[in-house]
Parts: structure tokens; C-alpha cells; sequence
């Protein structure tokens, strides 16, 4: 129970070695070890999403992955996505709909649009839902993250074609 | 510079900057110093007697601090059950104890809780305590329950039947002697639970030198948690601190006292050292309240106008195993059948009845959906015998807004009887139909059928109790620099408080919403709260905002129209000063002149503060504060209308919504955004109890469904884009003219999908009275249509 490893990862760019149980998820990694508690657990059964980190890129459950898994990886969380108090876009747009009530699922939609719109600019209504259906949100009923979503890709792509 | 007013506007949240960027402060978020982790024994049957509890092994473990059982828990807790705060006469009253005393009712009931380094030694640990449990029968369905030869849910009760309650108006022996147009239903319904996406959790400080204990504690009002501490440890009031800091959804169940906030208090108190519990999905679905069935046996009888003469019935209703709320539930469901129809004679049976399940409490719109499908089925069951438009039978029977304030007669849960003070109830359903193109309906149904294509519609109408008292205080104060502080009872959950009081607040003191500090949930910053449930917060807490803010304002004005010299009714609250206010028809807001004749907030706080050794002028209350408690005379009474279209897939009994209208009336809207949103998430929790949401259990109470896996939540791709429209009736009953919203898209909207899809699956002859209307019922209903089993 007490197996332990040496692990070296980078998160939001800032490189951490740490020794930790093989059975620590990299959710408790982040929240317990390194103290970013803006990813949070809804389900620890990889259902509602609200975990979603960034491994490498790729939108992953914290909850689902051990933090010996994390070894040599890059990981982003949402403590990663605004510059300062320089809100990205997706958050500026979540922010302008009200695409966000309590807040406890949204960091995990965060990084699951975020990776959504980097592989899909020019999204239709019906796939940012599809996109958003592994995400459980209680409070808003969808509708103004979906909307936050697509202002994103339209205010992303008039900043490409401005370039 | 601040010049609009911002009631009625939509600025940004003062929430979402922090929640976007991981700065929330949920209760797992916090870390005290020397802090341990707890995890809870809880009975893995429905009802059982222990007869022994073995922890040898578990304590054995390295890194674990304590396993706590009844018998180990402070004499307080030992002696005292968790206090009961809405005691009915008609109700036999069943509260548990903080850990399982010799008899287990449901299952995960909290029997014992391990206290170790962390969590996952903790939750090591659980497994090696070793309880042995003697089974008993057990009540699953609260039908079977409230027979005379079932088992008992507890074994020393004389019936599982803990309180029978009689609503009646009007003479309904007449009503149904006088008509030969009577109509009976048999109608089943299943609420499920809250699920929340944060789960529950506490945190437990206790400072021995003190004497005071700390708790940090994901709820809906900190205050009720407070006060069932004090109740159940003898401190004195200064002694015990509760705050909720961020909250990751409530939706009713949040705003319960659960057994393990007092054993967590009592091991940090045993124990020296601050104790964590953090809930579990697995353990949210076995453990946190729920709402669940009800049976409604019920008969309508109509005169040959289809106009209603009577209503009368029986609602057996499933409470769970102990009576944490008493009967407000179900209670709400009768009080809310009537809803925006004239009844004249009413008659229920209300039977609340003990079963070994998880205590049914509030979910949002307590009880009130049900009472409105229960309402709506019947309308849709009049239009059909009489061939009648649907939309139709309803016009005949709505109240009018001539006829406000109108008494429906039933006695609600304050007591009171149930008197809605404004709407225009016809008005509401038209803007709904007018918007989904009713007329134009039957002929694009034609169209699809010729398509081999099933669409329906329904529709349904709600009258919602909100803005429930007693109260909600609001302490605003202008510090000595200048800084405002507006302090409340009020504990938000997602409903945005921290914006929408800020408005409120802005108005009076002439400044933008981000000058104002808004705090909440916490006993230490405002005496007296009851929390946010029951959309009563925009009305209680944002009418004290008000109140509260205009006498502040005044006697800023008060005490610089002494220093400036002028008089009071020449001044105005701009920007942080009192100053001359611009002549009325003079160019622009205020005036050089009135810039040269100021003084900050700062200076008037000051002022108002006193100076050491000099008396108070002219006997002053000190400060530049004021503290308001708005307490309503009754409810005020929001409505809504729900039109909804469907798509039904005879194969796999899919149903997708197509178009969702609701029309809805709140009263004054604050923020349109924020308003909106609720509606939003409010519909969306509605689709989930029509189409989705089922908590099932065996016949021995075991619960089947424990995970996102086995209990559906809707998904993006179920929730259509829902079209609101809003009417604006102020209620006359607060400063303010709001009314609550928080629950105005659920209550109204189970009903029309169950008629939608019983419309659209109208030329099988299927008949819906049930919910949910899961794709496998609709499929089985389907095949019963074609054997010729309809109902």
C-alpha cells in the first residue's frame, strides 16, 4: 500500500519532481500535492467530466489516471489557462454568456472545449453538444456553454483571419 | 463612473472570474494545519439490528487516529437525536442519531466513521470494521408499506404511516353528487435526487482553549446548521462557526442537516484536530437526500362546460426512514395541485409513509412538479372525453386576473391559506402557445404521420409559492475607508447572489456592482439567516439588501447635509460621495458645483464612527450600517406556462425534444441573464425527471442504481435550445416587485413532455401516467397498446 515512485512532471509549464504512491490519481496529485485545487472531482467513475485535465495536449480524467502515469508528461489545468487576470477567450466567452453558475464543473469543460476547438475551429451547434455530452453540468442547462463555445470559435477565427 | 441603474440590467458576474480560473474556494479546497480525513461505515442494508461492532483491526492500521461508533460518541450525542425543525401534530416524528444507535433503516445510514492521516488510508480502514448485522424485513414501496400487515421500517413502529393529513375546500360530496362527468387517474411518480456535481463535505475545527468549534460545511444556510449544533453539543451561540464558502450546486437536498456534520464535529472535538469528510458519488447516491414516488389515486369531476366542479384523492407518498423535513414535501405537492385553475371543492388525503430508504426531502421544486403533472393529467384526461383542445379546457378553468388576490383556500405549510397575490395566468399560457405556433400544430402532426414520423405536444401550467419566510436578514455597512459591505444569511449555490444583491445594493448607493463586497454564508458576519431554498432569496434577502441600503443611504445623506450645510433632499449618492444632485432638465449628472460640494463615504463613515471622548451628535446611532430582516406577510406566488414538442421513435421509444417554450412570470427581474439561467438549468433538471432520472431499488430497499452509469443526468445532446419568454407582474408584497425564479423551469415542465409523448403516441392509444418515461417504458407501453392492455 505504500508503493511509492519518483515522478517528474511539468504543470502549467513549471517542472515538479515529487515521490508518490503508485495509487495516487493525478486529481489528488494536483489538488493534495501541488495545491491546484481549480480541478475538481464530481464522480471518480470518469462519468461527469468536471476532473478533465490535459496530458500532452489530449483531455484526460484526473480521476481515471495515476500520477505514475503522469511521469515525463506535461499537464495543464484550468490554474494554466489565463495569463495573470488576461482571461483566454473560452473563459472570456463562458464569462459574457453565463455559461457558468456554481462553477464545479466548469474547469473540466474548460479543457475539454479548449482541446475541442484547437482540433475543431469552425464547429457546428450539433457538435460542440456532441463535444459537451461527456461533460455533466447540473446548473445551466447547456445551452450557454454551447453558446460560449461557439462565440469562441467565431472570435478565434476572426483573430486568425485578422493575422 | 456608475449612472444606470442596475436593477433589471445584466452585468458580468462578480463570481466568474475566480471560478474560471481555479480560484474557487469549495470545502474540499480548504486545508487546515494538522487536519485528518474521514470516512464513513454505512449499513449496507436496508434494515438490520447490529449486534456487534469489531474495529480491532481496522484501529490496528498505521495512520489511522480512531473509529467511532454510537457508543464512543460524546453523552450529547448519545442521548439527542438530530433535532426535527418543522414539527407537524399529524406527524409521528423519526430523527436518527448521529451514528447508528442498535437498528439500521436504510441503506448507507452512517453506523461508524474511520479517522486517519488521509483519505485512502481511511477508506483502507473502512473495510476491516467488522459489523455484525442481524437483517430485517424491509420496506421498499411505500404502497406495500402503508398496508396494515407489512413489515415495519423501524421495528418498534405501530404503522409505517407517520402522518395523515386532510387538505379540503368547499363541500365535495356536492361537487361530485351535482355532475355526472367524473374522471379517475391513477398516477405514479418518481423524483429523483439533486446530484449536485460537488458533492456533500465538512470540515471540523475545534479549539479547546476556546471552547469554540469551526465548521466549514457545503450547505444552503449555515445558520440551520448552526443551530442543530447547538442543539445537539451545549455550546454557547459565540462558540460554534459555521461557513459555506463556495458551493458546487444545491438544489434543496444541501439545505438538510445530515448525521455526519455532527459526528464530524464530535471527532474533531474528540480528537484534537481539525476532521475532514468529503462524500462520494457512491456514497451521494445512498446517502444524501432525495426526492422519490408518489402515488396520487385521484377523481375530477367537471360540469358539462368542462369546468371543474371538484377534485379529491389519496397521495401515498415515500418519505425515507426518518423525518428530517416532517411532511413540508408532500405537503407542498397538495398545496400545489389547484395551481392556476379555479377549484371549488378540494379534497386530499395526504399518507406519509416511513419505507427504508434514504430520507425524501426537497429536490428543486419540492414537490411542486408533481402536483402539477398530477393537475395537468387530468386537464389532458377532460380535453380527450370532452374532444376538446387541451389548450382549450385550461382557458375555461384559469383563474383570471381580475379575480387577484385569489384564495384557493388550501392551507399551506406556514399555516397560511394559500393566496396568490398577482398574475394574469391566461395571458401567460397565450405568449407560450403563440410562440411554439400551437394552431398551426395538429396540421404539421398530420404532416410527420404521413412521414411515418410520431410528434406531440403538451402543455403545462404551474402557480409557484416563492420568496417562503420567515426572513433573510442583510447587514450593509460602509467602513471607515470608504469600502461597502453588504453581509446575508442568503448562501448561494450557483444562483449568482453575489451579483444580484450587489445590484440591489448599487442602486441605493450610486455605484458600480464591483464597490460592493457582497458575503455570505457565514454565522460570524450576520446574526440570524435561514438560507437560500425555495426561491425565497431574490425576494427575502435582496428586499433587506434594499431596505437595508436605503437607510444606510439616508444617513449618509443625513450627516453631510450638516457638514455641507444644505439640505438632505438636495443630495445623492454618486460614485462614493454625497453631493449636490444635478438640477433636475440640467445638462449631464452632477455638476462641477456639486463636485466642489461633497463628501466621500470615507468622511461620513468617519463621522459617523464617533471620536473617542466626544458624545455622538444629537444621540446618533453609531456607524454608517444598518441591519434589515425583510419578513413578508406570505408567499408570492410566480407562474409559468411550459409548451413542449416531441419526437417519439416507436422503435426505441427515443424521445427528443424538438421545441420547449416557457413562459414564465417572476415578478421584477434584477438580471434577465441570471433569471434566464436558472430557467435554463431549472427546464433541464425537468427533462431529466420525465425522460431520465430514476432511483431504483429492489424489493428489499437495496438500491440499484449507484452511479452516472445506472441513474442518467441530461446530456448536452438531450437538452434542446429552450425559448423563454418573460411577463413582468410586480408582486405587491415586497419593495422590490420580485417574485422567485429559481425553480420556475422545473416545476411546470415534467408534465407537458409526459403529454407530448403520450400525444404523439396517440394513434397506438398509449396512455402515460407515470414519470419518469424512460425509452424501455415507452417501448413496453407501446407493446401493451398492440396486445390491447391500454389503461
Amino acid at each position: 500500500m505504500s508503493d511509492t515512485r519518483n515522478i517528474s512532471v511539468v504543470v502549467n509549464g513549471k517542472s515538479y519532481q515529487r515521490t508518490v504512491d503508485t495509487r495516487r490519481t493525478l486529481g489528488d496529485f494536483l489538488r493534495l500535492d501541488l495545491g491546484l485545487t481549480g480541478t475538481h472531482f464530481g464522480c471518480e467513475h470518469g462519468v461527469c467530466g468536471a476532473c478533465t485535465v490535459r496530458v500532452d495536449g489530449t483531455a484526460v480524467r484526473s480521476c481515471l489516471m495515476l500520477a505514475v502515469q503522469a511521469n515525463g508528461k506535461s499537464v495543464q489545468t484550468v490554474e494554466g489557462m489565463a495569463e495573470g487576470d488576461i482571461l483566454t477567450p473560452l473563459q472570456t466567452a463562458f464569462r459574457d454568456r453565463h455559461a457558468l453558475q456554481c462553477g464545479f464543473c466548469t474547469p473540466g469543460i474548460l479543457m475539454t472545449m479548449a482541446e475541442f476547438l484547437e482540433e475543431n475551429p469552425a464547429p457546428s451547434e450539433a457538435d460542440v453538444r456532441d463535444a459537451l455530452s461527456g461533460n455533466l453540468c447540473r446548473c445551466t442547462g447547456y445551452q450557454n456553454i454551447v453558446d460560449a463555445v461557439l462565440q469562441t470559435a467565431d472570435t478565434l477565427r476572426k483573430t486568425r483571419d485578422a493575422a | 463612473m456608475m449612472s444606470e441603474k442596475s436593477f433589471g440590467t445584466s452585468p458580468k458576474r462578480k463570481e466568474d472570474f475566480d471560478l474560471l480560473t481555479g480560484r474557487g474556494r469549495f470545502v474540499d479546497d480548504i486545508v487546515l494545519p494538522g487536519m485528518y480525513a474521514a470516512a464513513f461505515v454505512r449499513s449496507p442494508l436496508a434494515h438490520a439490528r447490529i449486534k456487534s461492532i469489531d474495529a480491532s483491526a481496522a484501529l490496528a492500521m498505521p495512520g489511522v487516529h480512531a473509529v467511532i461508533s454510537h457508543h464512543d460518541l460524546p453523552a450529547t450525542l448519545r442521548e439527542r437525536r438530530l433535532p426535527l425543525f418543522v414539527p407537524h401534530p399529524t406527524l409521528t416524528s423519526r430523527m436518527q442519531h448521529a451514528l447508528a444507535k442498535e437498528e439500521v433503516c436504510y441503506v448507507g445510514e452512517p453506523v461508524a466513521v474511520v479517522v486517519a492521516d488521509n483519505r485512502y488510508l481511511a477508506e483502507d480502514a473502512l473495510h476491516l470494521v467488522e459489523i455484525d448485522y442481524e437483517p430485517l424485513a424491509a420496506v421498499s414501496d411505500c404502497k406495500a408499506g402503508a398496508r396494515p400487515d407489512a413489515p415495519r421500517a423501524h421495528a418498534d413502529l405501530e404503522s409505517n404511516v407517520v402522518s395523515r393529513m386532510l387538505s379540503s375546500v368547499g363541500d365535495i360530496d356536492a361537487a361530485f353528487r351535482e355532475t355526472p362527468h367524473v374522471f379517475k387517474e391513477e398516477i405514479f411518480q418518481h423524483r429523483g435526487g439533486a446530484f449536485f456535481m460537488e458533492c456533500r463535505g465538512v470540515i471540523a475545527s475545534y479549539d479547546a482553549v476556546e471552547g469554540a468549534l469551526l465548521v466549514y460545511v457545503s450547505s444552503q444556510g449555515p445558520h440551520r446548521i448552526k443551530r442543530a449544533l447547538l442543539d445537539l453539543f451545549d455550546l454557547s451561540d459565540t462558540q460554534i462557526r459555521v461557513v459555506t464558502p463556495d458551493v458546487g450546486g444545491g438544489f434543496g437536498p444541501k439545505g438538510s442537516f445530515y448525521a455526519e456534520y455532527a459526528a464530524i464535529a464530535a471527532c474533531a472535538m474528540m480528537l484534537g484536530h481539525p476532521v475532514k469528510w468529503i462524500e462520494d458519488r457512491r456514497e451521494n447516491f445512498v446517502a444524501t437526500h432525495q426526492e422519490r414516488d408518489q402515488y396520487w389515486d385521484v377523481e375530477i369531476a367537471v360540469d358539462a362546460e368542462a369546468r371543474i366542479r371538484g377534485l379529491r384523492g389519496v397521495l401515498t407518498h415515500d418519505n425515507g426512514a426518518y423525518t428530517p423535513w416532517g411532511i413540508v414535501l408532500p405537503w407542498i405537492s397538495v398545496a400545489t395541485v389547484p395551481g392556476p385553475y379555479i377549484v371549488p371543492a378540494y379534497h386530499i388525503e395526504l399518507r406519509s409513509v416511513l419505507t427504508n430508504k434514504v430520507m425524501a426531502t426537497p429536490v428543486r421544486g419540492a414537490g411542486r412538479p408533481e402536483g402539477v403533472v398530477v393537475m395537468e393529467r387530468l386537464m389532458d384526461r377532460i380535453a380527450r372525453e370532452f374532444k376538446l383542445d387541451p389548450a382549450e379546457v385550461r382557458r375555461r378553468n384559469f383563474i383570471q386576473p381580475s379575480q387577484m388576490p385569489y384564495n384557493v383556500g388550501v392551507i399551506f405549510r406556514d399555516g397560511k391559506q394559500v393566496v396568490y397575490d398577482s398574475g394574469d395566468y391566461p395571458a401567460c399560457q397565450d405568449a407560450a402557445l403563440q410562440t411554439i405556433d400551437y394552431d398551426a400544430f395538429r396540421a404539421r402532426q398530420a404532416e410527420a404521420r404521413l412521414k411515418g414520423r410520431y410528434i406531440g405536444i403538451g402543455i403545462g401550467n404551474a402557480v409557484e409559492g416563492t420568496g417562503l419566510g420567515p426572513y433573510e436578514g442583510a447587514a450593509v455597512k460602509v467602513a471607515t475607508n470608504g469600502r461597502i459591505t453588504v453581509s446575508t444569511g442568503a448562501t448561494p449555490q450557483g444562483q449568482s447572489h453575489k451579483t444580484t444583491l450587489a445590484q440591489i445594493a448599487a442602486d441605493q448607493f450610486g455605484v458600480s456592482i464591483d464597490a460592493i463586497r457582497v458575503e455570505t454564508g457565514d454565522t460570524s458576519k450576520i446574526s440570524q439567516g435561514i438560507g437560500t431554498f425555495a426561491a425565497r432569496t431574490a425576494v427575502n434577502a435582496g428586499s433587506s439588501v434594499h431596505l437595508a441600503s436605503v437607510k444606510v443611504a439616508a444617513k449618509a445623506k443625513a450627516i453631510a447635509a450638516k457638514l455641507l450645510d444644505v439640505r438632505e433632499e438636495d443630495l445623492e449618492l454618486r460614485d462614493g460621495y454625497v453631493q449636490l444632485a444635478a438640477l433636475p432638465g440640467g445638462p449631464g449628472a452632477a455638476s462641477d458645483n456639486a463636485r466642489q460640494v461633497r463628501k466621500s463615504l470615507a468622511e461620513l463613515a468617519v463621522v459617523a464612527a464617533g471620536m473617542p471622548g466626544f458624545a455622538m451628535q444629537d444621540g446618533a446611532e453609531p456607524g454608517l450600517e444598518s441591519t434589515a430582516y425583510f419578513t413578508a406577510p406570505q408567499s408570492t406566488y410566480a407562474n409559468g406556462t411550459a409548451v413542449v414538442e416531441v419526437e417519439v421513435d416507436i422503435e426505441t421509444g427515443r424521445v427528443t425534444i424538438l421545441r420547449l417554450v416557457l413562459a414564465h412570470d417572476c415578478g421584477m427581474l434584477i438580471n434577465p441573464m441570471v433569471v434566464e439561467g436558472q430557467v435554463m438549468g431549472g427546464v433541464a433538471h425537468a427533462i431529466g425527471n420525465a425522460l431520465f432520472e430514476r432511483m431504483l431499488y429492489d424489493d428489499q430497499a437495496q438500491p440499484l442504481s449507484t452511479n452516472f452509469g445506472e441513474y442518467l443526468l441530461p446530456l448536452a445532446t438531450d437538452v434542446p435550445r429552450i425559448e423563454i419568454v418573460h411577463q413582468e407582474t410586480a408582486s405587491p408584497l415586497n419593495p422590490l416587485g420580485i417574485k422567485g425564479a429559481g425553480e420556475s423551469g422545473t416545476i411546470p415542465t415534467i408534465a407537458p413532455i409526459i403529454a407530448a409523448v403520450e400525444d404523439a403516441l396517440s394513434p397506438f392509444g398509449v396512455r402515460i401516467l407515470e414519470a419518469p418515461i424512460t425509452p424501455q417504458r415507452i417501448v413496453e407501453l407501446l407493446g401493451d397498446a398492440a396486445l390491447g392492455r391500454t389503461r
